[in-house]
Order: C-alpha cells, then sequence, then structure tokens
C-alpha cells in the first residue's frame, strides 16, 4: 500500500495541496484504493481486453494526475467514488472514439499495480453476470478497502507480536464458502488456545479492523459530511 | 482477495454491534438518532428491554451519556450503563420508553394517558412538558441543539421526554458554545429548526437556539391561532435579541395564552380583546347579567 502519512486528513482534499509531494503522496494513496476498481469496472462494462484495460487504467490515473481531474471534484454535489468513476467512462469513452492506444504520459511513474492478481480475481468471480455496475463499482471499491484493513491488520498484529490474531480472524471473518467455516472451539485446538481467548483474539483483532476501515474511509472521504454519510452506509 | 461471503460478513460486522462481553442482546432496530443507532435490546442479568444506543465512532466522539447522566428529570431517559463494544464503539443503555414520537402522536396515533385527538390544548400541555424539561437542561449548562417533534416521545402514560441529546452541548456559562461538532466541526441540528446562527456555524450560541427550535415546533401546533403563531414567530426571531431570552419566558407566554390572558407576542385587535375578556370571565358576566335582569324585573314588577 502506498504510504500515506496517517493523519486523519482526506487523501482527496490532499491531492489539492500546493506541496507536490503532499500531492504525490495523496495520489498514490488514491490509485492505491481505486486501481482494482476500475481496472475490473473496464474488464466488464467497458468489455476491454486484460490488456487493454491495464492501459486504460493507467491512462486514466496517469491522465488524472497531469491534467489534475480530481481537483475540480466538488464534494457538495457527489461522493468521491461516483465523481471517478464518471470521469472514469468519460475517459474510457473519448479513448475508444480516438482509437487510440494511450500514450504513458509524461514522465510520471504509477504505483506499482498487479493486473494479474487483478485478472486472476476477476476469473475468481467469473460467472456472477452484473446487472449494475453502480453498485459493482461500489462492491469492488468495499472488497479493495476491506482488503486494505485486513492488510493493516496483518502487518500491525505481526509488529506487536500477536502471533494468533490476524490468522485466527482469516480463518473465522475472512473465510470464504469454498469450506465449512470453523467453530471457535475447532480454532482453538488448532491454536492450542481456550475458546475464551479465541473469543477475546477474534474481538480485539475485529475492534482493530474496524478502527483500519474507518480511518482508510476517512482518508478517502472528501468532506466530514461524505465521511458520515460513508460510515452510515456501511453501519446501516 | 476478500471473498463474497466475507464482504457481507465484514459490512455486517458494521452493521450489527458485536455485543460480545456486555450483558445485552440485540433484539431490533428502532432508529437512527444523532451520531449513532438506537436498539431494542434485553439486558440479560435482569432480564429487561432497554433501548441501547450505539455511537458510530469510535471512543472519545461523543458525551451524550454523561450528558444524560448529569440531568436527572422526569422529562429525560435516564441512563442504566455506559461502556465500550468490543469493537471500540461506545453505547449506553437507558430505559425503553413505549408511546409516539410528538409528530405521529399529533398527527394521530394510539391513545395515551392524555386525551387522545390531539387539540390545541392537548399540544400545548405536551410542549409546555417539553419546555419544562429544556428549561430544566438549560438550568443545568446544556443546549439540546436539535430539538424537533421528532425528537420528543409522547409515552403510554402521557409522559413526554426529550430525546437525543447527541448534539447537546454542555456548559452555557462556561464557554462559547460552538454549534459545530468540537470534533469534525460539521454544522449539527436540522434545518428547518435551526436557529440562524446555529447555520451559520457561529462560534458562540447558547440557549436561545432552543428557543428558536421550540418556536418551530410551536408553529406546527399552532394551526392558525393567531396568538400561538405569534408567540411561535417571536420564538423564532431571526435576531436572537429579539426572541424569549429564555425557555421559561416562552414557557410563560403559552401559558398565559391558556389562562386567556394577553400575550406578549400579540396585539390583539379591540373586538378579540372584548370576546377573550369575556370568555375569560364567563362566570362573572352572567352573574352581573343576572343581576341586572332580576334588578329591572324588580324595578318593574313594583311600579306595576
Amino acid at each position: 500500500m502506498a504510504a500515506f502519512p496517517a493523519t486523519r486528513h482526506s487523501i482527496v482534499a490532499a491531492i489539492r495541496s500546493d506541496r507536490a509531494e503532499v500531492r504525490r503522496s495523496a495520489f498514490d494513496a488514491l490509485v492505491t484504493a481505486y486501481w482494482k476498481p476500475v481496472f475490473k469496472y473496464v474488464r466488464l462494462k467497458w468489455r476491454a481486453s486484460p490488456d487493454d484495460a491495464a492501459d486504460l487504467t493507467q491512462g486514466f490515473f496517469l491522465r488524472a494526475f497531469e491534467k489534475d481531474f480530481f481537483a475540480s471534484f466538488d464534494p457538495a454535489r457527489a461522493r468521491f467514488r461516483t465523481y471517478l468513476r464518471t470521469c472514469l467512462d468519460g475517459f474510457v469513452a473519448n479513448a475508444r472514439q480516438a482509437d487510440a492506444r494511450l500514450k504513458r504520459g509524461g514522465g510520471v511513474a504509477l504505483v506499482p499495480l498487479d493486473f494479474d492478481e487483478a485478472e486472476r480475481e476477476l476469473a475468481h468471480q467469473a460467472g456472477n453476470a452484473i446487472a449494475d455496475f453502480d453498485a459493482y463499482f461500489h462492491r469492488e471499491w468495499l472488497r479493495g478497502l476491506f482488503a486494505a484493513a485486513a492488510a493493516r491488520l496483518r502487518d500491525d498484529c505481526a509488529a506487536r507480536g500477536r502471533r494468533d490474531r490476524y490468522p485466527l480472524f482469516e480463518a473465522y471473518d475472512l473465510a470464504g464458502d469454498d469450506r465449512p467455516r470453523p467453530t471457535y472451539a475447532e480454532l482453538a485446538r488448532r491454536h492450542g488456545l481456550t475458546t475464551i481467548d479465541v473469543t477475546n483474539e477474534l474481538a480485539a483483532a475485529r475492534r482493530e479492523f474496524r478502527r483500519f476501515v474507518v480511518e482508510a474511509l476517512r482518508q478517502q472521504c472528501a468532506s466530514d459530511e461524505e465521511f458520515e454519510s460513508e460510515l452510515r452506509g456501511l453501519t446501516g | 482477495m476478500i471473498p463474497e461471503p466475507a464482504i457481507d460478513r465484514l459490512a455486517a460486522m458494521f452493521r450489527t454491534p458485536d455485543l460480545t462481553g456486555t450483558r445485552y442482546e440485540i433484539i431490533s432496530t428502532l432508529g437512527r438518532g444523532g451520531m449513532g443507532i438506537v436498539y431494542l435490546a434485553r439486558d440479560t442479568a435482569l432480564d429487561r428491554e432497554v433501548a441501547l444506543k450505539i455511537f458510530d465512532r469510535p471512543p472519545g466522539d461523543s458525551n451524550e451519556a454523561r450528558i444524560i447522566a448529569r440531568l436527572e428529570h422526569p422529562g429525560i431517559v435516564p441512563v442504566h450503563d455506559f461502556g465500550e463494544l468490543p469493537d471500540g464503539r461506545l453505547f449506553y443503555a437507558m430505559k425503553r420508553v413505549r408511546g409516539d414520537r410528538l409528530d405521529r402522536w399529533m398527527a394521530a396515533g394510539p391513545s395515551t394517558g392524555l386525551r387522545a385527538g390531539r387539540d390545541l390544548t392537548d399540544r400545548l400541555a405536551v410542549f409546555l412538558r417539553v419546555c419544562e424539561t429544556v428549561a430544566f437542561a438549560h438550568a443545568h449548562g446544556v443546549v439540546h441543539r436539535d430539538l424537533k417533534p421528532e425528537n420528543v416521545m409522547v409515552g403510554e402514560f402521557g409522559e413526554v421526554l426529550v430525546l437525543d441529546w447527541g448534539v447537546a452541548a454542555a456548559d452555557i456559562a462556561d464557554c462559547g458554545l460552538g454549534n459545530a461538532d468540537s470534533n469534525s466541526q460539521t454544522i449539527v441540528g436540522t434545518p428547518q429548526y435551526m436557529a440562524p446562527e446555529q447555520e451559520r456555524g457561529d462560534a458562540a450560541i447558547d440557549q436561545r437556539a432552543d428557543v428558536f427550535a421550540l418556536g418551530a415546533m410551536l408553529a406546527g401546533i399552532a394551526r392558525g391561532v393567531a396568538p400561538v403563531a405569534a408567540i411561535a414567530r417571536k420564538a423564532q426571531s431571526a435576531d436572537a435579541g429579539q426572541r424569549y431570552q429564555s425557555v421559561p419566558a416562552l414557557a410563560a407566554d403559552v401559558n398565559r395564552y391558556l389562562a386567556g390572558r394577553a400575550v406578549e407576542a400579540h396585539r390583539e385587535p379591540l373586538f378579540a380583546r372584548v370576546a377573550r375578556v369575556a370568555r375569560r370571565n364567563r362566570l362573572a358576566i352572567l352573574l352581573v347579567l343576572t343581576y341586572l335582569i332580576v334588578r329591572v324585573v324588580l324595578i318593574f314588577l313594583f311600579r306595576v
């Protein structure tokens, strides 16, 4: 994940900073948060090939950086995510119309983007018909938000010597439907803990996970109102 | 990649609070208030239902429970318990109140201890109870800042409770009351009921912001009754200096109306004044008239 200063300031607001290094750092954080939903969205909605989608994704972010797309975002009018998707649709439509491959621009380098991994994820999701691309983009953004928070939790647990916490969280809360979810008792046996330990470790992991999600959400929102709205969207 | 079921599970984790380690079990959602969600929950230790308010934000962002705890009044729901959930959010448990929100109660709603039918006198009686509660809070240095019919509950037994002190601010006398939330600097309140100075985000507001909101509530109650509408207008003056300077002053004018006396806020036409005085002194006027009629009759009889 791009190293954006761990402050409560919005990365969307930081993109308008007068200081180039702040602007760049915010932009990298924004790319990290959004590149995967953008890539998948372009692949599926615009039916782009993997290579074209990768080019369009990189081209979109590079153009956004060069042309200051996001500086004109007005939080009073829309959510940032909606604004970004609208810009993306316009960008792809123009690129298609020009029928030209996108130029990698102006010596600007993006943070490394693992398109192969995104493609593997897409293959894993294949077969799910998408009726609403707005909802799809939101869900992919949410997946990214949770993935980033889970990665922070993993790193944090490792740094603080909490050996069992993340593996328990991963096994129980991040479990897929490919196998039955373990019970607390099973997890306790596997890790040589008591069931109460598992309960406590999971409670602590969830607390930390929630904190990381809320922090990431705050960074990605342009205003307090948007943050409150996003948080309410999560908390129902 | 976070698998599909995990996304739903993690999102649900945000929606349904983890009450592990507490004595409460969620039964259902009662509604959303300022800063958080209120659930109907069971207190397993005492086997009773409570209303459990859980804040959206991590610790440190709310002083609602502390504010309510210092306000012991029949018009304010008592706090039973206060604590932190495993996910770090704060909660407090309070008495579960059964009844109707004021807006619904006024619209229709089931019969309560107060007479059903919602005529103006009933509505004003409820309004005055709200005023008593708010005045009590002011006397203890607390401004509610989000008074509106949705935040008033008329209970099954006629009790009137002012809810949702989530955006209240304390210490009127001690400091300038920013109406912006102290952490986020966002304007708090509800537009229709928000005083201009609160809407502007002025650095210092006082109890007159609540007088404005009460005026807006009274305007909804007045139903074209000129003196009450005039009281509501005065309470809603854009200039705080032109409003009633305190809630008891506002309530006193409403009481004057109910007692059939002239209200401060309304200069009535001569005919209306005569009619009001006549209504108020109906018995005395009847007695005098009867006396005069009897005198006239007696004079007439003795002449004959």
